[in-house]
C-alpha cells in the first residue's frame, strides 16, 4: 500500500522514540510493544513531526539517501501503513 | 548460560484490591502491606530495571491504585526512562488522581473488564457499583487522553459478552483490547468448575475474534488468548523463561513469571538481599528453565520448541507434578488426552460455585 502525498503520518499519545542505552540503537515504545528500528526505521521515523506530509518526508529521504523517490514512497509508505495498522502511527489525510 | 537484557518488567505494587475476582493471577498466599516495598524501594528497582536493559513497566497489584504513592510511583519510573503502564481496575482513581497521574507522566493504562454489564462485572468482581465506577474512570481517561487498551478477562460465566466487550472498547476509543481467556493457575485453579469454558465456547470465541480483527483492522487492535486447554499446543511461555521479563511481587520478591512460585523446587531473591541484575543473570529460578538445555522428550526433539518454549512450567507442575514435563495441554504430552477430558468435564460442572478471592486485608472505598 502507498501513501497518499499530502497525507500527515503522526505519532500519537504514548508512543515514544527513545535511545536504548543497554543493547544500543533506537526503540519504538509503544502499549505492550517495544520495536527495535534498523537505520532505515529510524530514518523514517525520526522524521515523524506531525507536521510534515508524506511527500516530504519522502523527498527529505530522497535527498539524504539519494535514492529514488518511487522507491523511497513505495518503503516508507508500507512501513507506516502497517505501523498504523497496529495503531503506533496515525495517518491525518 | 548467559542471559540477554529483559525488555519488560511487571511491578506487582501491592496484593491489596477492593475486588476479588475469582481468577485473580496474585498467588492464594497473599503479602501484606506491613511488608510492601516502600516508594523510595521502588524507585531503587525501577532504575536498576532500566540499567538492566528494561523499557516497558507495567505497574499491577493487586490493584496498584491501593498504594497512596502510585503517583510518585510513576514519577519515579519515568524518571528512569521506562515506558509506564498502569494495569488498573479503576477502582480508587478518581479524575483529580488522573490527572495528577497525567501530569506524572504515565504512558498507557489498561483497564481490566470483569464484564459487560453491572450485574455480571459486579458479580464476578465481588464489588458493588464497581462497574458503575469503571465506566466513570473510562471516561475521565478518554477525557484526558491517555491511550487505553481494555482487558477483557474471558471465562465461561461471561464469555457470551465478548461482542459486547468490543463494541465497548470502540466507544471507549481504546486502541487495544486484550481478550484473554483465564489461566487455569492459584485462584482459577480453585475455581477451574466454575470458570473452566467449553470446547464449543472457546470455538465460538476464536471465531468472534477473527471476524472482529477483519472488521476493525486499523481502528482497534485486538490480542487474544486462546483457551489452551482446549488447544493442540500450549501458549508460548512469554518468550521463553527468563528471556525477556521478570516480575518483582509488593515484597521484592523477583520472579521469572507471576506464578512461579507454585514450582516447589524453587527458591527465590529479594531485591532487599540483592541487585535486580545480579538476581536476572544468576539466580537459580531464572536458570532453571533457560533455553532449552533443560528439556526432556517429547520437546527435547520438537521442532517446535523454540516456539512455545515447551509451553508452562507452571502448568506442568500443576497438571504433571513436574515442572521440567512437556505442558500437558501439548498433544505430544502422555497426558494429553486425559487434560482434555478433565476440561470437559470442568466444563460441564453445573452450578459451581466460585471461591472469590480474600485478603490480604480489604481495601475500602476512599482509604487509598
Ligand atoms: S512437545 Fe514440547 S516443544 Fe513440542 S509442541 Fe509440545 S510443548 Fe511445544
Ligand atoms: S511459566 Fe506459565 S505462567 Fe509462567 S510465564 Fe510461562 S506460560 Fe506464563
Amino acid at each position: 500500500m502507498s501513501l497518499a502525498a499530502a497525507s500527515v503520518p503522526r505519532m500519537p499519545r504514548g508512543v515514544r522514540l527513545q535511545e536504548d542505552r543497554v543493547r544500543g540503537g533506537w526503540v519504538l515504545l509503544a502499549p505492550e510493544r517495544a520495536i527495535a528500528l534498523d537505520a532505515v526505521g529510524l530514518a523514517i521515523i525520526s522524521r515523524i513531526d506531525g507536521a510534515r506530509d508524506f511527500g516530504a518526508i519522502v523527498a527529505d529521504l530522497s535527498e539524504t539517501y539519494g535514492a529514488p523517490e518511487a522507491e523511497i514512497a513505495r518503503d516508507s509508505g508500507e512501513f507506516i501503513a502497517a505501523l498504523a495498522e497496529r495503531r503506533i502511527l496515525e495517518i491525518m489525510v | 548460560m548467559t542471559a540477554r537484557p529483559p525488555i519488560a518488567m511487571l511491578a506487582e505494587l501491592t496484593h491489596r484490591c477492593p475486588l476479588s475476582c475469582p481468577y485473580c493471577s496474585n498467588p492464594v498466599e497473599l503479602a501484606r502491606k506491613e511488608s510492601e516495598l516502600s516508594t523510595a524501594e521502588w524507585a531503587g528497582v525501577f532504575r536498576q530495571a532500566a540499567e538492566l536493559g528494561v523499557l516497558q513497566l507495567h505497574l499491577s497489584g493487586g490493584e496498584p491504585a491501593s498504594r497512596r504513592d502510585l503517583v510518585e510511583l510513576v514519577e519515579a519510573a519515568r524518571e528512569a526512562g521506562l515506558y509506564t503502564n498502569l494495569i488498573t481496575s479503576g477502582i480508587g482513581l478518581t479524575e483529580r488522581r488522573l490527572m495528577a497521574l497525567d501530569a506524572a507522566g504515565l504512558d498507557h493504562i489498561q483497564l481490566s473488564l470483569q464484564g459487560t454489564d453491572a450485574e455480571t462485572a459486579d458479580r464476578i468482581g465481588g464489588y458493588r457499583s464497581g462497574f458503575e465506577r469503571k465506566m466513570a474512570v473510562a471516561a475521565w481517561i478518554g477525557k484526558i487522553g491517555f491511550p487505553l487498551t481494555l482487558n477483557f478477562v474471558m471465562h465461561r460465566q461471561n464469555m457470551h459478552q465478548l461482542p459486547r466487550a468490543l463494541e465497548m472498547a470502540e466507544e471507549m476509543g481504546a486502541r487495544r483490547i486484550e481478550v484473554a481467556t483465564v489461566q487455569f493457575h492459584g485462584w482459577a485453579m480453585l475455581n477451574r468448575g466454575a470458570l473452566m469454558p467449553s470446547l464449543e465456547q472457546a470455538r465460538e470465541a476464536g471465531r468472534i475474534v477473527r471476524e472482529a480483527r477483519e472488521r476493525l483492522k486499523g481502528r482497534l487492535v485486538i490480542d487474544y488468548v486462546p483457551a489452551d486447554y482446549h488447544a493442540k499446543y500450549p501458549k508460548p511461555c512469554m518468550g521463553g523463561w527468563g528471556s525477556t521479563g521478570l516480575n518483582v511481587t509488593p515484597d521484592g520478591i523477583v520472579l521469572p513469571c507471576h506464578a512461579a512460585q507454585t514450582i516447589p523446587s524453587l527458591s527465590f531473591e529479594t531485591v532487599r538481599e540483592k541487585t535486580l541484575g545480579e538476581i536476572w543473570e544468576n539466580s537459580s529460578a531464572f536458570n532453571a528453565f533457560r533455553g532449552t538445555d533443560w528439556m526432556a522428550e517429547p520437546c527435547r526433539s520438537c521442532d517446535r520448541k523454540e516456539a512455545d518454549f515447551g509451553g508452562c512450567r507452571c502448568q506442568a507442575m500443576a497438571l504433571a507434578g513436574d515442572a521440567t514435563a512437556t505442558d500437558p495441554v501439548c498433544i505430544k504430552s502422555p497426558l494429553h488426552g486425559k487434560i482434555h477430558a478433565m476440561a470437559q468435564d470442568w466444563a460441564a460442572e453445573e452450578g459451581a460455585e466460585l471461591t472469590w478471592r480474600t485478603g490480604p486485608e480489604r481495601v475500602l472505598e476512599g482509604q487509598s
